[in-house]
């Protein structure tokens, strides 16, 4: 029955890509939501299936290069299933009403819609396969047309430059992936994955450390962890709204999933691994979070902040990781635990701050926070929308972010009480990482929503009526709710979340041990807890308003210390909100400034630009980018433009191919006829 | 119960204790002890002036502070009462639930579009989360000394062996007044009584907040300190039955009255500039606690 679902799945996006060419433009669009939603209806039920009646596991015959190719539905898998199936349900709506703009780039929109479908089904396939070149091909399938999905607006040159970075740095991801694989290809012949948990547990802990290195850098450039990250701001912005939320809120998370696969096929010292993702994660979630509050626009800023909550996701699987090495339960099930809700929270919020920053930029055509200010009473649903989306992002209760971030101080609280010095070491290191984050997000997303939506326009702004119409904002209301819906009632997850990771823990029934018992207990308080502050502010407002509504209240102006004239120049910017911050943090950022000052006594127009650069980035990109080329350019003569040369080349070319295979075999028999003698 | 209705009593009389001592150290004789209450419920009276450039945001944001410190201070305890609600890290929750009613706050103060608040703004949002890791690190060390999780079960647990315990409990109880100082922006991070919008940082955020929601404000101000009060009386209260744990409980509030009085005549405010470096110092502070704890548990190697 789930081999046909999984056939049935893969078969729809196909049948419905040959479809395209007959179809009008409109009915293009309407086919790929429709595709999409009975594709997530399929995924969604291959996934509680597994959850309901365990392990889907089979195998294709494959061809000789491939050899067997086993289908595996895990509980993992499960989980990651229904995640992106859920954010590309919203994605699918939301960006049909998006892309009603452009709707006479009639062949753009079409590629898009293709590699739409195209990517999805690749996602949900990577999920299943253990095959390694089958999920090496898949992997590109899904990389490639990731790549089309984010060049829409290709005319744009900034727009192709972040789609190209993109494409390289997927491509140096899949080069360590293809490593890995061949390396176990080599050792044991076979593609499955479960010859890499024969191959680890047969051979000393180094050699499955190094094979998860391998790994790990492969999956962590498509994560984002620093310092594999700098695709994702500049990708970001460049993609269509409902692109960048599907991209940020689960075609990175892919990474994730890549990282939590192996660790449970590696067989190997788990305790180095921990300190080792811990380590990483928590210099990922603060760079992250540090260079989100410089941007300056809302988009990149967004993007940042992905990262910054890799970093989180990645703290929980250190902790896990941790756990799993120490045999602590508790620890094991707050790491992955946090790691994996997390994973599901972030593609919601993020998600859904995408699409409200999509509606911004349909509305006032830019990005430019600066420029913004007001939006609020010009597209309220929006507004709000995004308010929960900061509050949930910030990890404040009553929302869903708190509740994974709980799941994380948990765990790091509880391995404060163990014995290893080292560890608590890390810890502490980690409880400050992790509490920084959340001080960070605060004050940037106070700066995002307070300088985009309050206040007064600070330039005046484009005015698009059509951005906020209430068909758009459906998605948008059905994420919102979700957020809350988890806030409220996280407890109803934690059967799921113990049985994918009982997966890490196959010996020791989880459910049985009093700690984790008394974590979901604490979940489930946090839960009414939650409900309760939503209701005590609720009423108490409305008493409020009550009170208030009987005094006698008048409007003004803002108080301006006497000025009375337009004050919409005066007010507090992104950048001056953040000085104080930009200040402290300069020594670690690399900022650009520029200023021109006022002289004479008839002052000419002064400026100053700020604008932030990543460190990283210059580091670990520009200079050995800037080595190469200088090294490259004396190699310039070669291409001179003449195709005979270029002829030659590959004649050349051919014959040594040729040639020194021959010249090889005949020294060969030359040492050897020499030995003979 | 026990904790909730003491702190609500507490709220009452903090900052008459607070002004008195001020005044007294000035050598004026000051107003009665009741009289900042009095102001309070003279704000509630009165109608409000709201800016035409603000929104919902500012209407609900007061209310949304008010509600955060309630339902923070419902987790604190009473020696061996639990507070209403208690559940394991529930510390956590704390620190988070007091940020969502800043984060409202902050965005209130953006909301008027006034050249002054968002300065207000910007400098709480830095300062509060620069004083986050100095808080969790001291429940950590707590965590740590006591083996357990939660308010409840550390306090009712934490007794003072050794003489170097008793260093580590006033560092504590010095780091949790300076917390308290920089939440409720007093000095020495801050003057309320200067009228001078480039020098402060709460006051300038709600410069155009009146008549009701003022009072709502400055209300949530008095309830923040006397809850840092009651979690300082926790450090010392233990399990002492309820007829001697509430005298003392009085007498902390008091004492800590007083300090704030006496921090408040004779400091100077810091330059804004030097204020991350005095928070960069509490966080280094309640290192040397944590590492304190561990010495004394004799877990350092």
């Amino acid at each position: 029955m789930e081999k046909h679902l999984i056939e049935l799945f893969n078969l729809i996006a196909i049948i419905a890509i040959v479809c395209f060419p007959f179809l009008k433009i409109k009915g293009r669009g309407i086919l790929t939501l429709v595709v999409i939603t009975v594709q997530v209806i399929i995924g969604s039920l291959i996934a509680f299936s597994v959850f309901s009646n365990g392990l889907i596991d089979y195998s294709y015959s494959g061809s000789f290069i491939t050899g067997l190719i086993p289908i595996r539905v895990d509980y993992l898998s499960a989980w990651f299933i229904l995640v992106i199936s859920f954010t590309f349900l919203t994605g699918a709506w939301y960006g049909l009403q998006y892309m009603k703009k452009y709707i006479d780039q009639t062949s753009n929109v079409t590629m898009h819609a293709v590699a739409f479908i195209l990517v999805y089904t690749a996602l949900i396939d990577i999920c299943i396969i253990q095959n390694g070149i089958v999920f090496l091909v898949i992997w590109e399938i899904m990389a490639i047309s990731s790549f089309i999905i984010i060049i829409f607006e290709h005319n744009k040159p900034e727009t192709l430059k972040a789609g190209i970075n993109f494409l390289i740095q997927s491509h140096i991801c899949i080069v360590f992936l293809t490593i890995a694989f061949m390396w176990i290809k080599v050792k044991t012949g076979s593609f499955d994955f479960q010859s890499i948990t024969a191959y680890t547990s047969a051979n000393p802990a180094i050699v499955g450390f190094g094979l998860f290195i391998c790994f790990f850098f492969g999956f962590a450039i498509k994560a984002g962890f620093v310092p594999f990250h700098t695709w994702l701001p500049l990708a970001h912005p460049a993609a269509p709204a409902h692109i960048s939320g599907i991209m940020s809120g689960v075609i990175i998370k892919i990474g994730i999933y890549g990282i939590l696969r192996v660790l449970l096929l590696i067989k190997t010292d788990m305790i180095t691994i921990g300190y080792f993702v811990l380590f990483i994660s928590v210099i990922t979630g603060v760079y992250g979070v540090m260079l989100a509050i410089v941007q300056h626009n809302l988009k990149k800023l967004l993007a940042y902040h992905s990262i910054e909550n890799i970093g989180i996701i990645g703290i929980g699987i250190g902790l896990g990781c941790l756990g799993v090495g120490y045999n602590n339960q508790i620890l094991m099930v707050s790491g992955f635990g946090g790691a994996l809700l997390h994973v599901l929270n972030h593609s919601l919020f993020k998600s859904l701050l995408f699409y409200s920053a999509g509606n911004i930029y349909q509305a006032v055509h830019t990005m430019k926070i600066e420029a913004m200010g007001g939006l609020l009473k010009r597209m309220p649903r929006s507004a709000y929308l995004f308010l929960i989306g900061s509050l949930a992002i910030c990890g404040l209760p009553p929302f869903n972010g708190f509740v994974s971030e709980f799941f994380i101080f948990n765990g790091l609280f509880n391995g404060i009480l163990t014995n290893h010095f080292l560890f608590i070491l890390f810890i502490l290191f980690t409880i400050l990482g992790l509490v920084v984050i959340g001080g960070l997000a605060l004050i940037c997303f106070t700066k995002a929503f307070g300088i985009v939506f309050l206040g007064t326009p600070r330039e005046p702004l484009g005015d698009d009526l059509i951005a906020e119409r209430p068909l758009k904002m459906v998605p948008l209301y059905i994420i919102a709710l979700a957020i809350v819906f988890i806030g409220i009632f996280p407890v109803l997850f934690s059967p799921v979340l113990l049985k994918t990771i009982q997966l890490y823990q196959p010996v020791i029934n989880l459910q049985s041990n009093i700690q984790i018992a008394s974590l979901l207990e604490s979940i489930t308080t946090i839960g009414l807890y939650s409900l309760g502050f939503i209701a005590l502010t609720v009423i108490l407002f409305f008493v409020r308003h009550l009170i208030v509504s009987k005094r006698n209240t008048c409007t003004d102006v803002t108080w301006g210390c006497g000025y009375t004239g337009d004050a919409s120049k005066m007010q507090y910017t992104a950048s001056s909100f953040i000085r104080s911050y930009r200040k402290l943090a300069e020594p670690i950022l690399q900022i650009k400034k520029g200023k021109v000052n006022s002289t004479g006594i008839f002052p000419q127009q002064m400026n100053q630009v700020t604008h932030p650069y990543d460190k990283v980035e210059s580091w670990f990109i520009d200079k050995p980018l800037f080595y190469l080329k200088r090294l490259l350019n004396r190699f310039v003569f070669l291409q001179n433009g003449n195709i005979q040369y270029y002829i030659l080349y590959g004649f050349i070319f051919i014959s040594l191919t040729i040639i020194v295979p021959i010249i090889i075999e005949k020294i060969s028999i030359l040492i050897n006829f020499l030995n003979h003698l | 119960m026990v904790s909730f209705l003491l702190i609500l009593f507490a709220s009452l009389f903090f900052m008459g204790f607070v002004l008195r001592t001020k005044s007294i150290a000035s050598g004026r004789k000051g107003p009665g002890i009741l009289q900042p209450m009095k102001d309070i419920i003279r704000l509630w009276k009165k109608g409000s002036v709201f800016s035409k450039t603000t929104s919902f945001i500012f209407q609900i944001a007061p209310t949304a502070y008010f509600t955060s410190v309630i339902m923070a201070i419902l987790m604190i305890p009473h020696g061996s009462h639990p507070g209403l609600i208690s559940f394991e890290m529930d510390f956590v929750m704390f620190a988070y639930i007091l940020a969502f009613g800043k984060f409202f706050m902050i965005i209130s103060a953006l909301d008027t579009g006034s050249s002054f608040e968002g300065m207000g703004a910007s400098r709480e949002a830095l300062f509060s989360m620069l004083v986050e890791p100095a808080f969790f690190i001291l429940m950590g060390s707590f965590a740590l000394f006591t083996g357990h999780t939660s308010f409840h079960s550390i306090f009712t647990t934490l007794h003072y062996g050794s003489q170097i315990s008793y260093m580590l409990g006033a560092l504590a109880t010095f780091v949790f007044i300076m917390i308290a100082m920089i939440e409720n922006s007093r000095m020495p991070v801050d003057d309320p009584k200067t009228h001078l919008e480039l020098t402060m940082i709460h006051e300038v955020m709600v410069l155009d907040n009146s008549g009701f929601d003022f009072g709502v404000i400055m209300y949530t101000t008095n309830l923040k300190f006397a809850m840092y009060g009651a979690i300082i009386s926790n450090f010392f209260i233990g399990v002492l039955p309820l007829e001697y744990s509430i005298p003392l409980f009085f007498i902390i509030q008091l004492g800590f009255a007083i300090a704030v009085g006496a921090i408040e005549s004779f400091m100077a405010r810091f330059r804004m500039g030097h204020n991350p470096q005095f928070i960069f110092i509490l966080t280094s502070v309640a290192l040397l606690i944590f590492f304190g704890v561990l010495l004394v548990l004799g877990k350092f190697v």
